[in-house]
């Protein structure tokens, strides 16, 4: 174990890290991205503006065209307000996750990545920890918006506040993992307009956080079967139940598959030894 | 595994022992066969041109990729199989700047001793002991963009002497600095193997930088070409300076080897 003023010695033969020192590596990773998130307060601020926009300008305006019936959670007709906001704060999450993405290939591109794959902390524990910090920071988003939303007239039962908190951590940890695989393919910054293009927008549109699912199966049966390949799809179910008290076993075992499977891949392709940067490298990139 | 006899009779493993390490880019070789060991408590410079092969060396080293052949121990540790516990005994000063520029000096270094699990507290006081005998201790609360090349340099060898490594990797640490910094810089890790006896593997491709007392490992296109003493590595080369050797060293490489590696 490294004691703070421990003699060279001592440090050279103690093996391996403390509970409390794995403590202390998480705390560093999650006040960096919180000092970093509050450093771009513009980052804030349009993380804020963009679903409150959609909940004020297009829910407004969409309110009369989009009935929506009474479909579960919801025991009575909703306001369409109402029935995207889940699917709002999903987008800040889904956004979240693309922007800590972007910040890995910027680090990367900036050298600052190496700082991190250089602790001698265990990989997988600095990109889950990584990643726990991103979820984190963006939960506090959703929280915001949600505080917002809830003097437009959003007011989900309040019990709904704390019991959406595990539906927005698991939702988080899959789209930020996502983020983390994405970013381990792209090689340069620029390529990244390329991932808000084929990732973000599709994902967000192809999923029922605007519409009802059986809107879209009515409308076109093919747009309904690629919103059920989406793994978005499951992150608005599981946020909308869990707000409402309820839980969507099927979009939570979807989520949770989907986080092995992302994150799985993630921690594969950071590895120095069998990873796509790796690959990449041959080819030019940086770490 | 090397060892080198230690002063009191005791037989310690090598700071950095390179054994038969290989490494392309695709069907570009960037490094070929490549062995040395560096002793603890030296300064040995490794010294090539751009392109030598330097930065993949030391990328290796600290096992940001794993190396396609070869072994490389730090203190007896191997990186790709315990790469935790070499990667604690290393500290490393990259080419490329790394510090967060919307960080402070002092946010920068507390995030990099978390990365070593050293606790906030006992991360302050060592920050400030460290940053005093660089001559930045008023810097501590400033943002690390307002500081210039050699500041942001020295605080960046702060962050890697934090966790208190044996040995200290630095890749063309000078590069981009006034004379002054430079000297100041070199003066400072010079300073470290004196007093700590820290082990300081320097990669640079300027020849003034490198001292007769110094150990050497010269690199070019991939292959190491000579290792030792400056005075032996001289001395074998038939050449009467450092810089005629490392001239001669790299003249015969090319002759000798037309087509060049791969």
């Amino acid at each position: 174990m490294i004691v703070p003023g421990a003699t060279l010695a001592e440090i050279s033969t103690a093996p391996g890290f403390s509970f409390r020192q794995y403590l202390v590596c998480l705390k560093g990773i999650l006040i960096r991205e919180g000092l970093r998130f509050l450093n771009q307060r513009e980052r804030f601020i349009s993380s804020l503006v963009r679903p409150l926009l959609w909940l004020f300008v297009f829910a407004a305006g969409f309110r009369q065209v989009l009935g929506v019936s009474i479909i579960p959670p919801y025991r009575t007709y909703v306001l369409y307000e109402v029935y995207i906001t889940p699917g709002l704060c999903a987008m800040i999450l889904l956004f979240s996750g693309m922007q800590s993405s972007l910040s890995m290939v910027y680090d990367r591109e900036m050298g600052n990545m190496r700082t991190l794959l250089v602790s001698p902390f265990p990989r997988w524990f600095l990109l889950v920890s990584k990643l726990f910090a991103g979820v984190t920071v963006s939960i506090l988003q959703v929280y915001a918006f949600l505080a917002v939303a809830w003097f437009w007239g959003v007011r989900p039962p309040l019990s709904g506040y704390l019991l959406v908190l595990p539906a927005l951590f698991l939702s988080g940890m899959m789209l930020c993992s996502l983020g983390m695989l994405l970013s381990s393919m792209i090689k340069q910054l620029e390529n990244f307009a390329g991932v808000m293009n084929f990732v973000i927008f599709p994902m967000y549109f192809a999923s029922p956080a605007l519409y009802p699912l059986w809107r879209i199966q009515e409308s076109s049966p093919l747009l309904h079967k690629i919103c059920l390949a989406n793994p978005f799809t499951y992150a608005v179910e599981l946020i909308r139940f869990a707000l409402y008290g309820q839980v969507d076993w099927h979009s939570l075992l979807v989520v949770l598959g989907c986080i092995v499977l992302f994150l799985g891949g993630a921690i594969l392709a950071y590895d120095p030894s069998t990873g796509l940067l790796v690959r990449r490298q041959d080819t030019g990139g940086n770490a | 595994m090397q060892h080198v006899k230690a002063n009191e009779g005791i037989k310690l493993p090598a700071a950095l022992e390179v054994s038969g390490v290989t490494h392309a880019y695709g069907p570009k070789k960037a490094l070929s066969d490549v062995s040395f060991a560096i002793a603890p408590g030296k300064f040995t410079v490794l010294l090539g041109l751009n392109g030598a092969g330097k930065t993949t060396l030391l990328s290796l080293v600290s096992h940001l990729y794993n190396a396609r052949h070869g072994t490389i121990r730090i203190f007896g540790h191997d990186i790709s199989r315990q790469p935790g516990e070499a990667l604690r005994r290393l500290g490393i000063v990259f080419q490329a700047r790394t510090l967060d520029l919307d960080l402070t000096v002092h946010q920068n270094l507390s995030y990099h001793a978390s990365l070593h699990g050293i606790g906030s507290r006992g991360a302050s006081e060592r920050i400030k002991v460290l940053l005093a005998q660089v001559d930045m201790g008023d810097r501590l609360h400033d943002k690390a963009r307002s500081l210039s090349g050699g500041q942001m340099r020295r605080v960046e060898i702060v962050r890697a002497l934090l966790h208190r490594p044996q040995l200290l990797l630095l890749d063309e640490a000078t590069v981009g600095l006034d004379i002054q910094s430079r000297a100041e810089i070199l003066a400072t890790i010079r300073e470290l193997v004196a007093r700590d006896g820290i082990s300081v593997f320097w990669a640079t491709h300027l020849i003034d930088e490198v001292q007769e007392s110094d150990h050497a490992v010269v690199l070019h296109k991939g292959e190491v070409l000579a290792t030792g003493k400056v005075t032996d590595v001289t001395r074998s080369a038939g050449a009467e300076t450092i810089r005629q050797a490392f001239s001669t060293l790299t003249g015969l490489k090319q002759s000798s080897s037309e087509g060049g590696p791969s």
